[in-house]
């Protein structure tokens, strides 16, 4: 800031402070009675009377100790403006003595498991460091993925075998670390209503559900020239692109009819953050190992 | 003892008006509290409806207890203080007749729009801004009728009472236009002037100095009046009235910055915010001495007084709550009670406690004078009431003081691999037995509001009225 600025506010912060005072002081040195009195101002307001009693001293004290104590914190920490504080103490110091004690007292811990991969740490004697791997995964991931793995309404069941992306432990690792954005084009615009709706009986025709036969057949052209490049002719997937398998009747985004057809209509955009500037490496691994955990062990 | 406002015709008419709707709005935003209260404690009560959630519901119950039930208060005991006090009516009828019509016109918006949705989800400002223009109106048409009939007085010198209700119509004024500055996109949503950190800022200044103006200075104002008016006793000490208005006006003006500890604002708005909290804690609380002090000589009233009994345990929990606040304000004690529900406790402390008992201490003083009655209907509704008011406070904040510091634990604990202890449904779960215990404490505090209406209308609607020597037949006012 500049130094006006920085002299406006000590000006006006120091004279707050230095005007209430000089108010205490003052009024304290012309009471006319030092004990309690009977003996009022002589004003009336509605027959409401003031008595002419001094400031009572336990408070008098109150106000010149906070004073004191605020002046000296104004000296030893920022508030004056420009100036530092004779301790010389910041926030953002604060932070980074505390993360470094952190890494110090934390680091012991998590080097017992450096040396291990994520299929090692699933063997039987790494017990702690999957509870550890828990911990971290419900700090972290259970907002969206649930205290147990099991997802919800667009954010992946992580419990099951079907995984968007593949379910390897380095796969999983690089999800974590560097995230991963879901890109559903919307379709609405080209298939037209009907369409959509054709495409979406296909679409529920490959997963075994109930559908309209003729729909699906119109359909299935469309799904081949539009869809098959990313969820494959067959309706696999491609865990490359993370485009999901339509034939398995698990949905991340609903199965019904109008949901499909919302899907493919207006399209889907799923983001799973990148972690790699907030966890470090040794925490995504004890998580991947966790996360592997829940569909392996 | 009135003789000298025998001769004055006041308006009462203006104030008879705000003195039934702050009973009416009480009991809507109280009800609207005890309502979302209930649906943390059984979250099915939202029903599924967007409108009936959570999320909008709370901001209209903030706005109908503070605005509405605590706005009517203020607008009905200063209307009455300032015409006794100065003993003059006031200057205007018609501009008086306006701020209670244009007032509940703004309560009546607050209370469709806000369940539709329409936020600019500044808390405690929410309203959009057309509502926003019209409190701006409402308000400079308030500080006219009040500033002119000060103006207007009989007596040499100003009232106390007078001198807190101006600095809270003045403050008010500043804070409401300034932090309500923003570009209109639509009818219905505007986007504030201020970019991030400064629109912070901004909204907590505003904030804290609700608090401190609204809450504080006006409910001030109102307890230079009815205190000793009820105690019959002079105010303890003029000279603590001159150090404790000057201080406390010149101090809360810079509070605001504690909102934001350990926040993206510069270390030295945070510093300064939590000095001038800290040395707001003295002037604060000699609004509370010069109360209690007052009754020196008249304790014994307390017994067969239940008015009294409201005005001063309203002072106790205001002593209490300034004095959490500046704690509260401590960096490191911020650190624990920061977004728990101990803040919560904290404003309910003064809410319900200081803000709501003074002012239905005001208005049970005020009926009986305004509609030509003896006395209330009945005295020991009175009483019950005030040990529901009392009790329902009690428990609403021992609940939230265990959830708060309970919640604060367990989100700082850590497990030995540094990792959080407890995930937040975990302290969520912890929670659920304050919040029935909150929710119990607001049913006892609307079930004495009730008792209150039925009590203010069998009052209102008795016969038999008594003399008019001290309140002037409004109706045949002609001064």
């Amino acid at each position: 800031m500049s130094a006006f600025w920085s002299a406006w506010i000590t000006v006006i912060t120091l004279a707050v402070i230095i005007g209430c005072t000089w108010l205490l002081l003052a009024t304290r040195k012309s009471e006319t009675h030092k004990e309690t009195t009977e003996a009022t101002t002589g004003h009336e307001f509605d027959g409401i009377e003031e008595l002419d009693n001094p400031l009572p001293r336990w408070w008098f004290q109150l106000f010149i100790g906070t004073v004191i104590f605020s002046l000296g914190y104004l000296a030893l920490y920022p508030g004056l403006g420009n100036f530092k504080g004779l301790l010389g103490w910041t926030s953002a110091n604060q932070w980074e003595e505390e993360v470094a004690h952190a890494e110090e007292v934390y680091k012991p811990v998590f080097a017992k498991y450096a040396s291990l991969s994520i299929e090692e740490l699933n063997q039987p004697g790494n017990e702690a460091g999957l509870k550890m791997g828990q911990r971290m995964f419900a700090n972290n991931c259970s907002v969206c993925h649930g205290t147990g793995g099991q997802g919800a309404y667009g954010f992946p069941n992580l419990t099951d075998k079907d995984w968007l992306y593949g379910g390897e432990p380095q796969t999983i690792m690089m999800s974590i670390v560097n995230g991963r954005r879901g890109a559903m084009p919307a379709w609405g615009a080209v298939l037209g209503e009907d369409g959509v709706q054709d495409v979406t009986n296909y679409v529920l025709s490959i997963s075994g559900n109930e559908h309209d036969a003729a729909a699906a057949e119109r359909g299935q052209a469309q799904y081949n020239t539009l869809c098959a490049a990313c969820h494959m002719p067959t309706g696999k997937g491609m865990a490359a692109l993370g485009a999901p398998n339509l034939t398995d009747d698990t949905w991340l985004y609903g199965g019904k009819f109008e949901q499909i057809a919302h899907t493919i209509r207006a399209g889907r955009a799923g983001v799973m953050p990148a972690h790699k500037d907030l966890l470090s490496e040794d925490k995504i691994k004890l998580i991947s190992a966790y996360v592997y955990s829940l569909s392996n062990n | 003892m009135s003789t000298a406002t025998a001769n004055t015709t006041y308006n009462y008419k203006v104030v008879r008006q705000f003195a039934i709707m702050t009973v009416v709005w009480g009991i809507v935003g109280m009800t609207m509290g005890v309502l979302i209260a209930a649906q943390l404690v059984w979250p099915a009560l939202n029903f599924d409806t967007a409108w009936f959630s959570f999320g909008r519901l709370r901001p209209l119950h903030t706005n109908a207890v503070i605005f509405a039930f605590g706005g009517c208060a203020l607008f009905a005991t200063s209307y009455y203080v300032v015409q006794r006090t100065c003993q003059t009516r006031l200057i205007s009828d018609g501009l008086a007749s306006f701020t209670f019509w244009g007032w509940q016109a703004v309560i009546v918006a607050a209370a469709i729009t806000l369940p539709m949705g329409l936020t600019t989800t500044k808390e405690y400002a929410e309203l959009e801004w057309p509502i926003d223009i019209l409190i701006a109106v409402v308000w400079i048409s308030y500080a006219i009728v009040f500033l002119g009939t000060v103006k207007n007085r009989k007596t040499s010198h100003i009232y106390v009472g007078n001198w807190f209700y101006m600095a809270f119509i003045i403050t008010v004024a500043v804070l409401h236009i300034v932090n309500s500055i923003s570009m209109p996109v639509t009818l219905w949503k505007s986007y504030s002037v201020y970019p991030g950190v400064v629109d912070a800022m901004v909204q907590w200044w505003y904030g804290h100095n609700a608090v401190g103006f609204f809450l504080t200075a006006g409910f001030l104002g109102m307890m230079y009046y009815f205190v000793p008016k009820q105690a019959e006793r002079p105010i303890y000490s003029y000279r603590l009235s001159i150090v404790h208005f000057w201080a406390l006006i010149a101090t809360y003006m810079w509070a605001g910055g504690h909102h934001l500890h350990y926040s993206a604002l510069p270390d030295w708005t945070q510093s300064v915010g939590m000095v001038m909290s800290l040395i707001l804690l003295a002037p604060s609380w000699g609004g509370m001495i010069n109360g209690m002090m007052t009754l020196s000589g008249a304790w014994h009233k307390l017994r067969t007084d239940p008015v009294l009994r409201f005005l001063v345990v309203s002072l106790s929990f205001y002593g209490m709550s300034t004095f959490e606040g500046p704690m509260m304000a401590i960096k490191t004690v911020n650190a624990l009670s920061h977004n728990t529900d101990w803040t919560i406790g904290h404003v309910h402390a003064g809410a319900l406690g200081w803000v709501a008992m003074i002012s239905i201490g005001a208005v049970y003083h005020m009926i009986p004078k305004l509609f030509g009655k003896a006395q209330m209907y009945s005295v020991g509704l009175i009483n019950t009431h005030f040990w529901l008011a009392t009790i329902g406070t009690v428990l609403y904040i021992c609940a939230m003081w265990v959830n708060g510091i309970l919640q604060g634990l367990m989100w700082r604990a850590v497990n030995e691999d540094g990792t959080l202890t407890y995930s937040f449904v975990e302290a969520l779960e912890a929670s659920h037995p304050g919040y029935f215990v909150r929710f119990l404490g607001g049913v006892f505090f609307v079930t004495g509001m009730l008792l209150m209406a039925y009590n203010v209308w069998q009052t209102v609607r008795a016969g038999s009225t008594v003399a008019k020597a001290e309140n002037p037949d409004p109706s045949a006012a002609t001064a």
